[in-house]
């Protein structure tokens, strides 16, 4: 029986343990402080930054810059974190280059924009290493306020809800608070549990509670908390996957790739790890790649995703997409699954190749063949469990102003919300800002 | 590919690098070291009285400034002439000369202010066989607190009195160097010449602190928690020592008065910007010091490939060409009218013009929604700002307007002739034109 890459069919073990360790290490390493203070010294400090404007949490990106500049990350880590509490993970895992690197006017100029991510992760890092909040809360309302998911969304409302002097308990299904931070995102993006040591660090601003194990529907419900607190924030994400229509997807080692990637978040040790010699993974967005590079960084033979339009239209951005490529990871573009084949257990996959014509979507009828034991589905994730009685715009929860619901004291935010892209930095921007506007409200 | 010879008061060298008075001259293994890597001269460093040597201080000598990534822009030292007895100096300086007979060998000298002083060392100097010496008016730490250095060049009476000494009991080229830590350079100049100076030498370097630490409240360098001022050099005194060296050229008591050049020479450029301005051979201290003798070559080869860029065979046909463009601000011309003009296809958007001129200069530069910079000549003063700022070498340029055109400003047209303050109405001195 052939080891390692070779062994057929979704095996444990592929690569060592020191590969594996070396696999998983940081996607950036952190920058040394001298990297640091010549990377900032290429900032502009342009007026009216388009970097800012291009973040969603409008961090004063040329003062941070400044503050390096001057010997002082600490400062510049409390610049950052005073508008994005998550601005470490923010640092980590923004698509910094469709964000405030795009924006960036060296992008413009020469191609090379101030690296604004690994900057902020420089001026996080100093802030978090010093061990202390830089924030204090404000003088007591007496009023509680219950945060449904203890997500980006959740955590930055909650923090700024402290901060302002209220009390608030997040409600979280999962035994561990950091939503996606958690149980999402590429693992070589956040390593030595950032995102739980990011939670803890942020709780140390005080007066928030974390219940997990606490599911909406069930432990909980909307109506109970209405009533038991004084305001309700839903960050209840994206709990559902979109379904694949294709043929003979029940076959074993078909599976979302969100389950796949939290498995590997999740696991204490990474060679106890299944993953296919031939993996394929459907869709074109960050949730792919992810999975992909995943699959090959765990010793997967071959790895290969698979999107049904061009390459232009993929989720995941250029970066990303190279990202996948300089992992060995083959994209292919134009093709569909129509079946996966196998006997109980899937064993290859049929793609139709497509052509799209003013929008529209069709198969060529031209089919190929590939060899996938494992075959990850990355094609969305969709609401689920979302209470009753609240108006829907799309399949997301519709919001006006910061966050509110079409239910009286009820906000949302986040990925379950309607508007903004589905990103950390936009989860936080809007749990921070439905935070103030629910502040304004219960101080009115 | 243009020659470098240079010939400065009769004396001779492959190129118009010499290496300062300094620590890189302090020895013969330096100076070896210095004329292999195809130096032109070196002005060994400055020789004292014999007897004892002189103590340098056992901690930090040096300070600095940096610019982006640690490039460093301004040295600071607060070390004395050599601390080797006089002896050792003028055994190697004979020797050294002996093997390198194209090269320049000058001896700097600072001994007190006494005539005896000067005349026992100078027939001992002229033993070397060095081609010149150059006299030490110009440290201004230490030494100048015991009656030398800069407390000479800063009195010109002593200035020339030495200067008469020196060329009473010494028959080759005196240089006379002087301090920049003074009011009005022209006068130790006029002093030197008045003396019989060959030639004048500067800047020397500028009292300086680079830094105060901020834990011990100490200057940097510190020594044992106290610092005195040293001497700054580097790129940052650059504009200064141009500045002063013009001053020098273009002085009717002393145009025409040979001068080395020196402050922050760093590239070839820098030297033929000294030259232009009337220097026969510029002198390299820091930036030998902070990248090593190889600059040399950069430097040699970027002068001659310019000078054959612009057709110039001679070093000599190039010093003093900028002379006669250096005026008074009463002469320059007031009815030369420029406008910023922003290039819109280089342009980064970046917005420092716009911040420059909005918050600090004569608002005339407009920001529209969409990020587009543009000048509003009616606003527009040419002050420059904005293209100082600018990130872009040449996004934002000063365009002269054409006589015959109205500028929007001020509504009057553009005159044709030249004419300056000496006879502008506005000026109560004003006298009437001719």
């Amino acid at each position: 029986m052939a080891q390692g890459q070779m062994a057929p069919g979704i095996v444990s073990g592929r690569l060592s343990s020191d590969e594996l360790t070396s696999n998983f290490t940081d996607l950036h390493p952190p920058l040394a402080p001298h990297e640091a203070a010549v990377a900032a010294d290429r900032c502009y400090f342009c007026y009216d930054a388009p970097c800012v404007a291009a973040c969603p949490t409008e961090i004063d990106i040329p003062l941070f810059m400044r503050h390096i500049q001057a010997g002082q990350p600490e400062a510049a880590g409390e610049t950052i974190l005073a508008q994005n509490i998550l601005g470490g993970m923010c640092a980590r895992v923004c698509p910094t280059e469709t964000l405030c690197e795009e924006a960036c006017v060296r992008e413009a100029a020469e191609g090379a924009p101030v690296e604004i991510g690994r900057l902020q992760r420089y001026a996080t890092d100093s802030v978090m290493a010093g061990g202390a909040h830089p924030f204090d809360r404000a003088a007591p309302t007496g009023k509680t306020v219950a945060v449904i998911g203890a997500g980006p969304a959740g955590l930055a409302c909650a923090h700024r809800l402290a901060m302002l002097g209220h009390d608030v308990v997040i409600h979280e299904s999962k035994p561990k608070p950091g939503g996606l931070n958690e149980y999402g995102i590429a693992a070589y993006k956040s390593t030595n549990n950032f995102a739980q040591a990011e939670v803890d660090w942020l709780m140390q601003i005080g007066g928030i509670t974390i219940e997990t194990g606490s599911v909406l529907g069930e432990t909980i419900s909307l109506d109970g908390l209405s009533t038991n607190y004084d305001a309700v924030f839903l960050s209840i994400g994206l709990a559902g996957v979109n379904a694949l229509r294709a043929g003979g997807i029940d076959k074993d080692g078909v599976r979302p790739a969100v389950e796949f990637i939290s498995d590997v978040r999740q696991a204490s040790d990474l060679a106890a790890l299944p993953v296919g010699r031939n993996v394929v993974v459907i869709g074109g967005g960050m949730t792919a790649v992810d999975a992909a590079v995943k699959s090959k960084l765990l010793g997967a033979e071959h790895v290969t995703i698979a999107y049904r339009r061009g390459r232009d239209a993929m989720g995941a951005s250029r970066y990303e997409q190279d990202l996948a490529a300089s992992h060995g990871v083959k994209i292919m573009t134009n093709v569909q699954p129509v079946a996966v084949h196998g006997n109980g257990a899937a064993a290859e996959i049929e793609l139709e190749y497509t052509s799209s014509e003013g929008g529209q979507l069709t198969g060529t009828g031209e089919v190929i063949r590939l060899p996938a034991d494992q075959v990850l589905k990355a094609i969305g994730q969709t609401l689920e469990g979302a209470p009753e009685g609240l108006k829907l715009d799309g399949n997301k929860i519709a919001v006006t102003g910061a966050g509110r619901t079409s239910i009286t004291g009820v906000w949302a935010g986040g990925d379950c919300a309607a508007g903004g892209e589905d990103l950390t930095v936009t989860a936080v921007a809007e749990g921070r800002d439905a935070a103030m506007d629910i502040h304004a409200n219960l101080t009115a | 590919m243009a020659d470098l010879k240079t010939n400065f008061l009769g004396i001779e060298s492959p190129n118009p690098y010499w290496l300062a008075s300094a620590p890189p001259t302090d020895k013969e293994y330096n100076v070896r070291r210095a004329f292999e890597a195809g130096w032109g001269g070196v002005v060994w460093k400055t020789l004292g009285s014999e007897g004892p040597p002189v103590v340098n201080v056992n901690g930090p000598r040096y300070g600095a400034i940096y610019g982006a990534d640690r490039r460093l822009l301004g040295l600071n030292n607060i070390e004395l002439i050599t601390d080797r007895p006089l002896e050792v100096n003028l055994e190697e300086m004979a020797r050294v000369k002996a093997d390198y007979p194209d090269r320049a060998l000058i001896a700097s000298i600072m001994v007190p202010c006494e005539e005896e002083a000067w005349k026992a060392i100078l027939p001992r100097v002229a033993e070397t066989g060095a081609d010149g010496i150059e006299l030490n008016f110009g440290c201004p730490h230490g030494m100048s607190e015991r009656g030398m250095g800069s407390a000479v060049g800063q009195v010109p009476e002593y200035i020339e009195m030495v200067t008469r000494w020196c060329k009473k009991y010494y028959d080759r080229p005196v240089i006379v160097k002087l301090t920049p830590n003074i009011t009005d350079i022209r006068k130790p100049a006029e002093a030197a010449k008045n003396g019989g100076a060959d030639a004048v030498s500067l800047i020397n370097t500028i009292n300086s602190i680079t830094s105060v630490n901020l834990d011990t409240f100490s200057p940097e360098p510190s020594i044992d928690g106290k610092g005195s001022h040293g001497g700054y050099c580097g790129p940052a005194v650059k504009p200064i020592a141009l500045s002063m060296v013009s001053e020098i050229s273009r002085a009717q008591a002393t145009h025409g008065l040979p001068i080395s050049g020196i402050g922050g020479v760093t590239t070839w450029r820098d030297a033929a910007e000294f030259m232009a301005l009337g220097c026969g051979t510029v002198q390299v201290c820091t930036a030998a010091m902070t990248y090593g003798f190889k600059i040399i070559d950069e430097l040699t080869a970027g002068l001659s490939k310019w000078m054959d860029e612009k057709g110039y065979k001679d070093v000599s046909e190039i010093v003093g060409l900028a002379v006669p463009n250096v005026t008074d601000w009463q002469y320059l011309n007031l009815n030369y009218v420029a406008k910023a003009k922003i290039d819109q296809d280089q342009c980064i958007k970046c917005g420092r013009c716009y911040a420059a001129c909005e918050d600090t200069s004569h608002q005339a530069i407009s920001m529209s929604e969409d990020r587009v910079f543009e000048v509003m000549d009616d606003e527009c003063v040419a002050c420059n700002l904005c293209v100082d700022v600018c990130p872009v070498d040449g996004c934002i340029s000063m365009e002269p307007m054409a006589a015959g055109e109205v500028d929007p400003r001020t509504g009057r047209e553009v005159q044709p002739n030249y004419a300056n303050w000496t006879t502008h109405p506005n000026n109560p001195m004003a006298k009437a034109a001719e």
